[in-house]
């Protein structure tokens, strides 16, 4: 204790010196600064005063005491003869100069005094990167960062490599262009002194440092200019070639990053080729330089080398071609490549040779002097890159590939053989990307037979990532002939006896499959369906995944293609039919026997909707059993229509709520159904507000309306039930408090709200707040007595978030036997769709058979995105239970979590981004769950352990 | 045997980065190392390997194998090249095997045992753990087999293996005081490396087989910049750029996975070691993907044993292998099963590795006569087949063989209804590989061996044109010299380095010669850099000073006095940065330079200017006398 009544006085007296008035002394906390200054004047060795250092070091210093600090940390800098002390002092100026709130100009002088007498380089390296934090903190300030610059200028000859370093990141950290870094004599070659430049020209001088690391800072420092906008000049880019031979890796890693930022600044320029006098683009030279770089010897290089390639857009076609190039050779005659003959072989319409020994022997001899074994061009720099030993630099390597074919078509079209290769690739993470990249550039290119082939042999990997991310792939492609959608039914099929778990997948890969090539399946379709013109045939077995597969391929090809209906058969539309119904995602609508159409649906759900807005009153007999079959004709509407299922539902919930709120009023009684009636209210009015995305603010306010007449009703009946003035009157309020914040929210709703609750609500606003609770009671009642019935206005495109679990399928008899207290894992595998930001919002419950309930949260890692709008989860959640008797179902589904705060706002915002403007978000938020699937029953059994 | 050539010849030696001193003339008692090869077997051929070095002056033996084709004394290395009688140990200062592969080792025992040698071998820890079983297998097929003698006995397999020093990668050996060698990564097999031969300042790379694309099981040769003087590289490929290996692999798995599926056996016949390993981890990784179950067979017998070296010798293997055996060593086959002789007969599909490669002899005839007849099985040949063999023969497309039983009759003609197919997977360098190698390590000079002479011509061509260093491509028995340039170090003292240092302007700069002054002392072996006085001192001479008088005739009317005066303004005109005086006893002084007039005594107007400077001013005294020649401005 007595220690912090000395640092009071210590600071107080130290204050007293500088003679600053009051400002300091607010000071409150003396402690951190005077603690320090005693500590070290104890310290009687470097070895102590280090110590004190490093604990010092790890406590925050609040903003005001810094300066304070800083001055006392200076005079011991003066002080000290050691130099690690010197070097922790000066890294702690560093530190403390990043203090939040803390401006720190006023110690760069002192920071550049002590660089004067400092002798050490280590410290001297240390103090420069003190300066560059302070510099970095004070970018307007020009006049300091002038001197910054200057300081670093000086210190540029410096013998020891970190000062130099440090030198050249302040001059790229600060350095300015438009500022010369002295007054401008003359800038000829002839000046004598360094000090007439640019930062640009002093910072290249050190490219040919003769230290590896100054090197590599000068690089770093040059490409930190380009960073901070500055523009680099032309003449640096031979300078960077140079580099690019260096023998230091990290030295050409750098400058293959500043050869690329170049060719990315004057693409255009025209650059000679050394030993001839031929000129070429900059851009090209550029490429063919990095293309170089991918058979450096340090594969850091070459990943980065790789990487690069595939950001260059501009580089000719004739040269990026090249890349793909690798002329092959044998004994000095010309070879084709397994490629060509593939190809060849295809074009000759001779399928699958190869059989014979040597045919890849070579054919014409090779002009010796032609061959031209160490290409200074891009020759063959992918497919080098394509093999390389590192997988880090096949995969940077497959992704240069995507990104430079997604901009040229015909380079797409050539680099399809190489990716396809790379589906056999050994790590599994390599294959995986080159079937995405794939699918990206799918649009672009048309497979062939044999690539086909080739493709379609992966479907047989036993990993399921690989073989959806195929699937997905395949919903892409475009193929060139009827054969080739047989091999790919073929195998399609093939896969799904050998994975019965990927049906989903296939059927949709079909789908898409048979929707894109409807010309092609037309002439199979007899054969795909096994019909006869004659005779009658076997009527397949319906519950066959394998022929429902071909079926979803047909019926796919047969929407855009209206004589294919002919082809079939009768009990073929008796399955339309039933698939329609029973998988109506997979079989679309057929203009086959009268069924109605995407647009008559939506005039179906149109009319309904008038139809139910033609009612004014609920109250009249009639009216609610309307409201009953029009809710049923939505769901089904929506279970039918894929399309419009968000839709449907949104309003058959919509009309529910509303049923159930109309039912209680009429309730004349109060009894004890209506609070059972408002509890399922409740969850539907979350559903309608969370679990739907793309609804407009209207909407919102619609079910916000609805919610406070279901509030009110609530109030009314507490009022009733439990008399008592304290209780109402805190309802009261908290009812008062919503009416103003839904006026606060939706305001410019308004207008729209005309006979409505809300807005008899709000003309009577000024009575309410002033009345007694049991007065605004009954006004309440009244009010939502007279209410009419708001009509719901479709948005355009409503999507319901919507979760089904695949697995565990619920149909399982036997029980899942593990022993109590231990767990057991149980894998999930579920599609999630229209859900936003499923990482945070989608959690497991498990909800064993006593009530007890679990809620588990997957891991991020467990969400796999194979395409827009979907997210597959994939995970285990962990069960335990104590011993059970027998085996029982416990209950697995998937739930939405919300963050609803009191005024139900804040969760809601990606559906209404614009209306929440500057609303204040404080509110508490309370995380509440949504059904998001149906649950699933799995049997489990915990057994008693056996002793 | 072996000569040193005692070259003497201008050159150039660096004394510190910034420091280059010329001479001109060489005491003779420093001699220019030459490095030599000679080839005792190598050269212009593929089949034994074996390289003399010699570098300055020590001897090292690169590889020791042997011919494969040849069953007399021309399969061995002829070391009399190196000695006619006696043992080699007092010729050799060290051996060095790059791999396991018999044309590169299998000379060994007769070489250390036999002929005689007890110096150090060194070889990396793979090579050192199966190069013995392959010796083994040799010596039983050779002596218990043919009926040899006169072979090497499994003793002196044991014996030669004792004398061996294992060498890890990248690992600097010192050999003796002088010789040190460092090996690095080279793919090919397990366990083969590029060896790095040093002594002083030069040195030689020795690449052995070495491969450039990584496969299934090995990575990709590396070496860093080290410049050496010479790369001796293979050339089996120098003509060859080979397509990429995925489409190979991707067939070869094709095949075999739609012969299986039709419910066919495969039969792959292979060599113990190397490409087998390499298949069978591709199978196995094929089958573990794609979740096939037919069985796959690996023939018995050594390849066990070296399965168990290729477990053990994980961070010799590819990065895939290296990252996953943590969870499982890739060499732990799941799908590979040891093959019984009766399974060949067992119904359904199977795959079989066996032994030996050109279907010449051993299980793989036998598995091959049986299945031969039936059109749904496939026999794949992943390798060159010599010609006389079966394989050789199937290869070509004969359909019908006849059979040979116990001496050489022929007991019957078999049908070859099976398919056969030729996938080759081979581990050396292509031409682009090669040349990539030489980028890497960029040396001044190169040298071909392990090739054909016709093709290595074409590579030899490119590498000059490309790289524009000699490239040299001896023949059997050939003797290569190469003249180096080794830089000699000189003691410089510290004083004179920090006198020149305050001399010159601003920082030393790495990459730029710079000229200074000094004494060079060549004393008792050793070579110093002084200044000149203290060698002065030291060898106990007083100085001389040397000066140089010029006298240049003018015309000009003035006095002397004048004259003098014109002459000091026009050299301040002239020479801005020197410090010139006139003094007033009538001599101009430019820095050491004294500039007198007098006036010849018969023509007034003739001046005589008289100028004298010391030796170390002879730059800027002869200047001025050129300049006072032309006269004086008007």
């Amino acid at each position: 204790m007595s220690a912090h009544i000395n640092h009071v006085v210590v600071v107080l007296q130290q204050v007293s010196l500088e003679e600053v008035p009051a400002k300091k002394l607010r000071l409150t906390k003396p402690s951190k600064s005077a603690a320090l200054h005693i500590d070290l004047c104890k310290a009687t060795s470097p070895t102590d005063a280090l110590q004190y250092l490093l604990s010092f070091a790890r406590r925050p210093v609040e903003a005001e005491s810094v300066e304070g600090v800083v001055r006392i940390l200076l005079e011991h800098y003066y002080k000290e003869s050691d130099n690690s002390v010197r070097l922790k002092i000066a890294s702690l100026l560093g530190l403390l100069s990043k203090t939040q709130g803390f401006a720190p100009d006023c110690i760069v002088d002192d920071a550049i005094n002590t660089l004067n007498n400092e002798k050490s380089h280590q410290v001297l390296a240390q103090l420069l990167g003190t300066l560059l934090i302070i510099g970095t903190q004070l970018p307007d300030k020009i006049a300091v960062v002038q001197r910054l610059i200057d300081v670093a200028c000086k210190h540029l000859s410096s013998t020891y490599f970190g000062v130099r370093n440090k030198c050249l990141q302040l001059l790229g950290c600060l350095g300015t262009v438009d500022k010369p870094l002295s007054k401008e004599t003359d800038a000829g070659p002839g000046a004598q002194t360094s000090h007439v430049r640019d930062v640009q020209s002093v910072i290249s001088d050190y490219f040919q440092d003769q230290d590896p690391r100054v090197r590599t800072a000068a690089i770093k420092a040059m490409l930190q200019l380009h960073e901070r906008g500055m523009k680099i000049q032309q003449t640096i880019y031979n300078q960077a070639c140079k580099l690019l031979s260096d023998d230091y890796e990290q030295v050409r890693s750098a400058a293959v990053q500043m050869v690329w930022v170049l060719s990315q600044l004057y693409p255009e320029s025209i650059v000679p080729i050394p030993s001839s006098n031929e000129e070429i683009r900059l851009v090209d030279d550029s490429f063919g330089k990095i293309c170089h770089m991918v058979s450096d010897g340090s594969w850091v290089v070459r990943v980065q080398a790789a990487k690069l390639l595939g950001s260059m857009h501009q580089v000719s076609p004739h040269f990026l071609e090249q890349t793909l190039d690798k002329k092959l050779m044998s004994d000095l005659r010309r070879k084709r490549t397994a490629h060509e003959r593939a190809k060849e072989l295809y074009a000759s319409g001779e399928f699958s040779s190869g059989r014979r020994w040597a045919d890849d022997a070579p054919k014409e001899k090779v002009d010796t002097s032609g061959v031209n074994l160490i290409d200074s061009g891009a020759c063959g720099a992918f497919v080098h890159g394509l093999e390389d030993e590192m997988y880090e630099v096949r995969i940077s390597a497959v992704e240069a590939l995507c990104s430079l074919a997604q901009s040229s078509p015909s380079f797409a079209e050539k680099c399809l053989d190489f990716l396809v290769d790379m589906f056999n690739d050994e790590i599994e993470e390599v294959r995986l990307q080159s079937i995405h990249v794939l699918r990206q550039i799918s649009t672009h290119i048309t497979l062939r037979e044999d690539q086909l082939d080739t493709v379609l042999a992966v479907l047989e990997d036993s990993s399921r990532d690989i073989r959806e991310a195929l699937h997905e792939l395949l919903c892409y492609t475009n193929v060139s002939t009827k054969d080739c959608i047989q091999l790919a039914l073929v195998e399609l099929l093939k896969n799904l006896t050998k994975y019965p778990t990927d049906r989903n997948s296939v059927w949709k890969c079909l789908k898409f499959l048979g929707a894109r090539h409807p010309t092609l399946v037309l002439p199979i379709v007899p054969e795909l369906l096994s019909t006869h013109p004659y005779f009658d045939t076997p009527e397949p077995d319906m519950d066959d995944p394998a022929y429902i597969a071909v079926l979803v391929l047909v019926f796919n090809a047969a929407k855009s293609c209206p004589t294919m209906p002919a082809l079939f058969s009768d009990h073929t539309f008796r399955h339309y039919a039933y698939l329609r119904d029973s998988l109506s995602h997979l079989v679309p609508h057929l203009r086959v026997r009268n069924l109605s159409a995407l647009e008559s649906a939506q005039n179906f759900l149109q009319d309904s909707l008038v139809r139910v807005s033609a009612l004014q009153n609920l109250e009249t007999p009639g009216a609610q059993d309307l409201l009953e079959f029009t809710i049923r004709d939505l769901l089904r509407l929506g279970e039918l229509q894929t399309e419009l299922a968000g839709s449907a539902d949104f309003c058959a919930t919509y009309l529910h709520c509303q049923l159930l709120l109309t039912k209680a009023l009429q309730e004349k009684l109060w009894t004890m159904a209506v609070p059972l009636c408002l509890k399922q209210n409740w969850l539907s009015f979350d559903d309608l507000e969370f679990l739907y995305s793309g609804l407009e603010t209207q909407q919102i306010a619609t079910i916000h309306n609805i919610r406070l007449q279901a509030k009110a009703l609530q109030l009314i009946l507490t009022a009733r039930s439990k008399p008592g003035v304290d209780r109402v009157l805190g309802a009261c309020e908290k009812f008062l408090q919503d009416v103003e914040s839904f006026q606060r929210l939706f305001m410019t709703e308004l207008p729209h709200f005309q006979d409505s609750f809300v807005e008899k609500l709000l003309e009577l606003m000024p009575r309410l707040t002033t009345c007694k609770p049991l007065d605004l009671v009954k006004i309440l009642q009244t009010t939502l007595r007279q209410s009419g019935f708001i009509h719901l206005k479709l948005p355009e495109q409503i999507h319901r978030a919507s979760a089904t679990i695949i697995e565990p399928t619920g149909e399982s008899d036997n029980p899942l036997k593990f022993t109590t207290g231990l767990v057991v894992a149980l894998d999930i595998d579920a599609t999630l769709e229209h859900v936003q930001d499923p990482q945070t919002s989608v959690k497991v419950q498990v909800l064993y058979p006593d009530g007890q309930s679990h809620i588990i949260h997957p891991k991020p890692g467990d969400f796999r995105t194979p395409g827009p709008g979907r997210v597959r989860l994939i995970t285990q959640v962990y069960l335990s239970h104590s011993a059970w008797t027998e085996a029982c179902q416990i209950e697995v589904r998937l739930l939405l979590a919300y963050s609803s705060s009191s005024s139900k706002q804040s969760a809601s915002k990606p559906a209404w981004n614009e209306s929440m403007g500057g609303l204040p978000t404080s509110e508490s938020c309370i995380e509440s769950t949504i059904h998001l699937s149906k649950p699933v029953k799995v049997f489990i059994m915990p057994k008693p352990a056996r002793r | 045997m072996i000569h040193y050539f005692n070259t003497l010849k201008v050159f150039t030696f660096v004394l510190h980065p910034w420091l280059v001193c010329k001479l001109t003339d060489m005491h003779p008692s420093i001699l220019l190392n030459v490095c030599m090869c000679c080839f005792a077997g190598a050269g212009q051929d593929v089949g034994r390997s074996c390289i003399l070095v010699s570098i300055g002056g020590k001897n090292i033996m690169l590889d020791c194998g042997m011919h494969m084709g040849y069953n007399d004394d021309r399969r061995f290395p002829d070391f009399s090249y190196i000695t006619q009688n006696g043992r080699l140990t007092e010729f050799l200062d060290c051996v060095i095997i790059s791999h396991f592969h018999l044309d590169h080792c299998g000379a060994l025992p007769y070489m250390s045992e036999m002929v005689g040698y007890d110096g150090p071998i060194y070889m990396t820890h793979p090579t050192k753990a199966i190069c013995p079983i392959l010796l083994e297998d040799f010596r039983k097929i050779t002596v218990d087999k043919k009926g040899e003698t006169n072979f090497f006995t499994s003793q002196m397999i044991k014996d030669c293996m004792k004398k061996v020093v294992p060498l890890n990668l990248h690992q600097t050996v010192q050999v003796d005081e002088e010789l040190e060698i460092k090996a690095y990564y080279a793919g090919h097999v397990l366990g083969a490396a590029m060896v790095q031969i040093k002594v002083g300042s030069e040195s030689v790379v020795y690449t052995g087989d070495y491969n450039m694309t990584p496969d299934r099981h090995l990575g990709a040769a590396w070496i860093d910049k080290c410049r050496p003087d010479l790369l001796i590289s293979e050339s089996t490929y120098a003509t060859t750029i080979r397509d990429s290996k995925r489409c190979r692999e991707r067939d070869f798995l094709k095949k075999v996975h739609e012969t299986v599926e039709r419910g066919g056996k495969v039969l792959i016949p292979v060599f113990a070691l190397g490409r087998a390993q390499e298949l069978c981890i591709l199978l196995e990784t094929f089958w573990e993907r794609m979740n096939l179950k037919a069985p796959i067979y690996f023939s018995t017998g050594l390849t066990e044993k070296a399965n168990h070296y290729y477990k053990l010798f994980i961070t010799w293997t590819n990065q895939k292998i290296r990252k996953t055996f943590v969870q499982r060593n890739m060499f732990e086959f799941k799908h590979i099963k040891a093959f019984d002789r009766s399974y060949a007969d067992n119904p359904g599909p199977m795959v079989v590795f066996a032994t030996p490669g050109m279907l010449h002899a051993g299980q793989s005839l036998l598995i091959f006569k049986k299945w031969a007849g039936n059109e749904k099985n496939m026999v794949i040949m992943p390798g060159y087949c010599v010609q006389g063999t079966v394989g050789h023969k199937i290869l070509n497309g004969q359909k019908k063989l006849e059979m040979e039983g116990r001496a050489t009759v022929i007991i019957g003609t078999l049908d070859v209804k099976l398919q056969v197919e030729y996938m080759s997977f081979s581990a050396h360098a292509d031409a682009k590989g090669i040349m990539q190698l030489i980028r890497m390590a960029e040396p001044r000079n190169m040298l071909l061996v392990h090739g054909e002479a016709k093709k290595m011509e074409f590579l030899k061509d490119k590498i000059e044109q490309e790289f524009s260093i000699s490239c040299y491509m001896p023949a059997n028995g050939e003797t290569t010299s190469i003249v180096t340039n080794p830089s000699v170090p000189v003691d410089i003292s510290l004083n004179l380095l920090k006198r020149e240092m305050a001399l010159g302007g601003p920082l030393p700069d790495a990459k730029r010669p710079r000229t200074m002054h000094g004494t060079l002392i060549m004393k008792d072996n050793s070579l110093r850099l002084v200044s000149p006085e203290q060698a002065l001192k030291e060898l106990g001479l007083s100085e001389h000073q040397l000066r140089f008088t010029c006298r240049v005739q003018l015309h000009d009317p003035h006095s002397d006095n004048d004259t003098l005066g014109r002459i000091y303004t026009h050299l301040k005109s002239v020479l801005k940065t020197y410090s010139i005086q006139h003094v007033p006893d009538g001599t101009v002084i430019v820095e050491s330079i004294v500039i007198k007039v007098t006036s010849s005594a018969e023509e007034p107007n003739l001046k005589v200017i008289l100028l004298s400077w010391s030796y170390q001013d002879e730059e800027l005294g002869s200047f001025l006398s050129t300049l006072l020649k032309k006269g004086l401005p008007s």
